[in-house]
């Protein structure tokens, strides 16, 4: 009886795997496959046409007539553009930034206080809502009675209030400084922990070449954060390709909103208001997806670690001979058993 | 060492370091802080001098503004209550139950599901919201909480830190020995694993409800009813040209939104900090 039971304890792994299973069915695939499945179809308007393929004017089916013009359409292009020029402007002082604070709290001969401090004060506005955070800073720069404007006056440093609304570079400046200042603190504490997490007998050993500080940075830390950088600028990407809130509701109060329009807003837009275009608005989003799967992959193929796979290989191997052990053994019983009875 | 510690050159690049950390730290503050003490000062003394470092008395005239408009915090705050608590109860409890699966059973495909929830750890899915939206609309769920919230339950992130929790943390002979007192498998993970696992849900629990609390972009597009609208939603109420004239009650609309976060941040700091950096950690 034991030896059963044995057995079926990989039953209780199927089921407690499945409520998981199960949800990510539902609301993960199925979405992801109807998305595709919208962006070749005629889905348009509020209470769509029955669903059929697009088709042109002739009525032949036109499979990728949703795609064409979404890739043709100046304004998508625009939008693309922000948001990966949006998306770098914040990502590049950001990961400097980051990482020279990083090697401050970590390095023994500065000893910083206040260290605890400083990462609370620096990682805050991260778990802020964005949303707050992006009205919070149009009301900042408002133009005329605007807190910049009011510091700036009042430092000497401009006469009359700047409308920085208007101007599309300040706008763009504005939103990718709102998302470096919102992820710097984020950055830097995955950063502290990478560092930490190297061999302190690398460092030993450089001394004892007598590497200076610059040569230490260059030649132990940089190399060794490699993976954990790589895997900060994949996901930095993977959220700022989709970045929607801030330039969402940043410049609400009128100003200019055309250029720091993300391709997020534009596939919200293009699906909720208007004409309500679903299958353009899905055939956008099926090539942000292939985008952005692009770019991980080509990330991640520079991240992998060679170490590491043959590591897996070996663990894998492993499992497969404790499988088959523990079937002989259990099948060994099983006719023990058997010739027990007998 | 010593001498290169106390020598001039070290003592100004300290300073700099100094000056250069406060300065970042004012950055992080300041914005904040404009936005609380505005709160409390009405439009004219707004328009006379936006930055004020000190608060003023006005807070219940801007608060009396809200009344005729929208913007509702207290229906705000119940709705983002609901869908942030829901939502986080649904991943902690079934990220640690698949966590689990994964590493007391010896089934034949847990490697290869462990693998595809770090394959599909980093799926955008913010762009399969055209479907989701559709599915949701043709079964009746827009403006229902439960799309935002039941999604939770398959939260690979969380998973994977669960899994990595509980490898070391759990050892397999405490859910033998209590197989052999006769306990259910439900049981042993109820009543055994979870409180083991207690540090972990705290940390993920804290992170998923803030996640959920701030999200804007599904609830946009789900929940059409006003009175259905979560925080961050309500934000954008307070865009409309009659907030132009009432710069305060912008400001106390603003600040009422973030409240809560900041009372759960200035209680849970170290905890928060200590997860971001656990978090990172894969190797």
């Amino acid at each position: 009886m034991n030896k059963k039971k044995g057995v079926s304890y990989a039953k209780w792994g199927y089921i407690f795997a499945l409520p998981f299973c199960i949800a990510y069915l539902i609301f993960m695939v199925y979405p992801i496959i109807y998305t595709v499945v919208i962006g070749f179809t005629n889905m348009k308007g509020l209470i769509p046409p029955p669903l059929d393929f697009v088709r042109d004017q002739a009525g032949n089916i036109d499979l990728f007539a949703n795609f064409r013009a979404i890739l043709s359409d100046s304004m998508f292009k625009l939008n693309l553009g922000n948001t990966f020029l949006v998306w770098g402007m914040n990502f590049l002082p950001q990961i400097v930034l980051a990482l020279v604070l990083a090697v401050m709290f970590t390095n023994n001969r500065t000893k910083i206080r206040g260290q605890g401090f400083f990462k609370v004060v620096f990682y805050m506005p991260n778990i802020i809502t964005a949303a707050t955070i992006a009205m919070l800073f149009t009301s900042l720069f408002a133009y005329k009675m605007g807190p910049v404007n009011d510091l700036l006056k009042t430092l000497g440093i401009i006469e009359t209030d700047i409308n920085f609304s208007v101007s599309a570079v300040a706008s763009r400046l504005i939103v990718a400084f709102i998302q470096f200042w919102m992820w710097y603190g984020y950055t830097m504490i995955i950063l502290i922990s990478g560092i930490l997490g190297i061999s302190p007998e690398l460092f030993e050993a450089a001394d004892i070449d007598g590497a200076n500080g610059w040569q230490k940075f260059l030649y132990v830390t940089l190399p060794n954060l490699k993976t954990i950088m790589l895997y900060t600028l994949v996901t930095s990407m993977i959220g700022g390709m989709q970045m929607f809130d801030i330039p969402f509701l940043y410049n609400s109060n009128g100003g200019d909103k055309r250029s720091i329009r993300t391709a997020s807003i534009y596939i919200y837009e293009k699906a909720f208001s208007g004409s309500n275009w679903y299958n353009q608005a899905a055939a956008a989003s099926m090539i942000m997806f292939l985008i952005i799967g692009v770019l991980a992959v080509i990330i991640f193929f520079m991240l992998r670690d060679k170490d590491e796979i043959a590591q897996h290989k070996i663990e894998r191997a492993k499992e497969k001979e404790f499988r088959a052990e523990y079937k002989r053994v259990l099948k060994e019983q099983k006719e023990k058993a058997k010739g027990g009875a007998n | 060492m010593d001498k290169k510690k106390n020598s001039v050159g070290s003592i100004v690049a300290r300073f700099f370091i100094y000056f250069f950390l406060i300065l970042l730290a004012a950055l992080s503050i300041l914005p904040f802080w404009i936005m609380a003490v505005n709160a409390t000062r009405n439009t004219p003394q707004i328009q006379q001098h936006a930055l004020s470092l000190l608060p003023s008395v006005h807070i219940k005239t801007n608060w009396a503004v809200f009344e005729a408009k929208s913007f509702a915090p207290m229906t705000g705050f119940m709705n983002s209550m609901i869908v942030s608590a829901g939502a986080t109860l649904l991943s902690v409890y079934f990220s640690s139950l698949t966590a689990y699966s994964i590493v007391v059973y010896r089934w034949k495909f847990r490697r290869a599901f462990f693998t595809f929830i770090m394959a599909v750890l980093m799926i955008p899915s913010q762009v399969v919201t055209i479907g989701f939206y559709q599915m949701m609309y043709k079964v009746g769920l827009n403006n229902n909480f439960l799309p935002l919230i039941l999604p939770s339950i398959a939260a690979p992130a969380v998973v994977f830190y669960m899994k990595q929790y509980m490898e070391p943390a759990l050892p397999l002979e405490i859910v033998q020995a209590a197989r052999v007192d006769g306990a259910g498998e439900f049981f042993t993970f109820n009543r055994i694993a979870l409180p083991i696992m207690k540090p972990a849900i705290a940390t993920q629990a804290i992170f998923a409800f803030v996640q959920k609390w701030n999200e804007l972009f599904m609830p946009t597009v789900l929940l059409t009813d006003s009175k259905k609208y979560t925080m961050p939603m309500m934000v954008s109420l307070l865009k409309g040209d009659i907030y132009k004239t009432e710069l305060g009650s912008v400001y106390l609309g603003l600040t009422l939104t973030v409240l809560p976060l900041f009372v759960v941040y200035f209680l849970l700091s170290k905890y928060i900090i200590a997860g971001v950096a656990l978090g990172s950690v894969k190797g």
